[in-house]
């Protein structure tokens, strides 16, 4: 998708027509494999505005490029929710004044007072989902909603597991195992957290991200940590692959379109969050990424098989999920040693 | 070297390697430096430095205080048992390298030399193809229900299919595929350049085949077996593409943890140059008892 648009740009710049053809430009720093190419050219035609994309593979990697000075090259970023606060405090957002954005009642109310960026004055939604596992049900038969799959595993699952590489989950969960806090700075529940995790870790097989999806469809792990709609887009490839929503509980998360500060285009930016609100484009982001749209209004636009998978309804008994917690400075060291430890 | 410059050129000579010097300089020396002079700065939370200095990042990577920082030092031996760990894949890697890497440059070196480039041309064939496609590709047909293993099985040689993926094999098998060629170029290039005529007089003189290998062949292409096994052991030391897709990123490699100080979440930058600077000392270590050997070799045949 880069690689295309570059080549376009390209393309117009060698035909010395880059100015001419497009009024203005929007600069995107976004996930891999997130957004459907057709939106973006229907934005670049619809406001002839000349879009480019880069993309990051996770927030962290989004904070660093960031910090390491790429703040003032992008318009906006799409961070999830616990790294959009992380952003604010770092003083990287811009904020969007009353009515700068004609579509911002669009929001679904449940996600405008949200804990991360209150009345939503740096971000909009973008796609929400959760956090868990899925289990290849001919492998294992037995209950799969319980996270003793990932902590503390039947025998025949051991060396069969994949964890995602991704500290914030990864503890998360293990923390909504225990049943204790996020951020805590108790030692006897930190050392409970260090053991859970050094416990278990002789039963997993490996810690990957990007191949999340892959290692489950080709059968090399029996249980796999991984997000929801990513689950989905397995299960599609292996039937026997199945969602869990454990009792004890699971992550959740929001990605946010939010405003960068120093955005050389501001003005196309505010447009492509207007353009994101719309029903008929969130529709079509979820269509696309199979995840929750946080926009009102897109119920009949969506794909009816996407709407009905069990990945993206949870049992009426399954609880709460859980957001991932922005930690002090004092107890995050204690985290990313007890990561660290992990993986030594 | 004596005889004063002359030519055209010779006015301006030491100008004109000013663009090299430019590259070495911006290129080469200055990111160390910069990394030298953060690892000795503060932390800045989620990554950044604070302009003040101080010895934390030495003292992270060396001393041990407990999970919560207050029991007794001690020294601390997770990071030395990851370098540890990264050293002795890429030593062995480098072994595997030069023991299939020897024999192969030795058979393309003794072909008629019509001949010769097509060999060269067939060994850096795959190496066309991006390094993270090829390892992902090896994930592929090394994994249990992978081609490998079907093939075992068909034919009856196992029962069950041998589990490679996510181990320290894996890695090992990665890291010796995909620096290959590094051996094989050098050797190739300095058993091309023997004289094969010493080794037939030392058969004249009724030397023994693994004696004319030992002692006439071996000292004269030794110069292309230390480029060899420096080109393998190197890339091999820093890399994190084999033990992230073929070890399944269980455990840290060098490669690895400076990545985690800068893009993960421990956004350590001070460490991450702390560990690269001690990464580069050890290496240059290596490199000054290698470079004084020689040099002792040298007086040693009266040079």
């Amino acid at each position: 998708m880069k690689k295309t648009l570059t080549f376009l740009s390209t393309i117009c710049l060698l035909l010395g027509a880059g100015t001419a053809l497009s009024a203005g430009k929007l600069s995107i720093y976004h996930w891999f494999e997130y957004i459907p190419q057709e939106l973006l050219d229907k934005f670049a035609s619809q406001h002839d505005v000349e879009v480019t994309m880069d993309t990051f593979d996770s927030n962290e990697a989004l904070l660093a490029a960031l910090k390491g000075g790429k703040l003032g090259s992008y318009d906006v970023a799409v961070p999830g929710d616990y790294m959009v606060e992380i952003l604010h405090n770092e003083g990287m957002l811009d904020t969007i004044a009353d009515g700068e954005l004609k579509n911002k009642g669009n929001i679904l109310p449940q996600w405008v007072d949200v804990s991360f960026d209150p009345g939503r004055i740096h971000s909009i939604p973008y796609q929400w989902g959760s956090t868990s596992f899925t289990v290849n049900r001919d492998d294992y038969q037995g209950d799969i909603r319980t996270t003793d799959l990932i902590f503390n595993p039947p025998a025949e699952l051991s060396g069969k597991i994949n964890v995602l590489d991704s500290q914030g989950e990864v503890l998360a969960l293990a923390s909504i195992h225990l049943g204790i806090e996020q951020c805590t700075n108790d030692r006897e529940k930190l050392k409970q957290l260090n053991e859970l995790v050094q416990g278990a870790k002789p039963h997993w097989a490996s810690f990957i991200s990007d191949g999340a999806k892959d290692v489950l469809v080709s059968g090399e792990a029996a249980v796999g940590m991984i997000w929801n709609g990513f689950s989905a887009k397995a299960r599609a490839e292996n039937p026997s692959l199945e969602y869990s929503y454990p009792k004890e509980g699971y992550v959740v998360w929001m990605d946010n379109v939010v405003l960068l500060k120093d955005a050389p285009n501001r003005e196309n930016a505010l447009k492509f969050m207007d353009f994101l609100l719309e029903p008929e484009n969130a529709a079509a982001v979820t269509n696309f990424a199979q995840y929750t749209a946080g926009v009102a209004n897109v119920g009949d636009l969506l794909d009816p098989e996407i709407v009905a998978s069990p990945e993206l309804n949870p049992p009426s008994d399954a609880p709460a999920g859980q957001f991932v917690q922005v930690c002090k400075e004092e107890t995050q060291v204690l985290y990313d040693a007890i990561w660290t430890n992990l993986k030594k | 070297m004596s005889n004063p410059p002359h030519g055209v050129f010779a006015p301006i000579r030491h100008w004109l390697l000013l663009p090299s010097w430019l590259t070495i300089g911006f290129l080469m020396v200055s990111p160390v430096l910069i990394m030298l002079v953060y690892s000795f700065l503060t932390k800045e939370f989620r990554g950044g430095v604070i302009w003040e200095f101080t010895f934390a990042a030495y003292d992270q990577f060396f001393i041990d205080r407990g999970l919560f920082g207050d029991e007794p030092p001690q020294i601390e031996w997770t990071y030395i048992n990851i370098f540890w760990r990264s050293t002795w894949q890429a030593g062995l890697a480098t072994l595997l390298c030069l023991f299939i890497g020897f024999p192969t440059a030795y058979y393309i070196a003794t072909r008629p030399a019509s001949t010769r480039n097509i060999w060269v041309f067939l060994i850096t064939i795959p190496y066309w193809v991006n390094l993270l496609i090829r390892t992902v590709s090896m994930k592929f047909l090394i994994r249990d229900n992978g081609p490998i293993n079907a093939w075992l099985l068909q034919t009856g040689l196992i029962t069950e299919p041998i589990s490679l993926i996510n181990t320290p094999i894996a890695v090992q098998l990665g890291l010796f595929y995909s620096y290959l060629p590094f051996m094989v170029l050098p050797l190739y290039a300095a058993i091309e350049r023997f004289d094969f005529s010493l080794s037939e007089a030392a058969a004249d003189l009724y030397a023994h085949r693994w004696y004319t290998l030992w002692h006439i062949i071996i000292p004269n292409i030794k110069a292309g077996i230390i480029a060899g096994c420096i080109l393998v052991f190197i890339p091999s030391l820093g890399a994190f593409l084999a033990p992230d897709l073929l070890g399944g990123a269980k455990n840290f490699m060098i490669g690895s943890l400076i990545e985690e100080q800068f893009k993960g979440t421990a956004g350590n930058w001070p460490f991450g140059a702390a560990a690269s600077m001690i990464l580069l000392t050890a290496v240059l270590l290596v490199m000054m008892l290698h470079a004084r050997n020689q040099k002792i070799d040298a007086a040693h045949q009266g040079h």
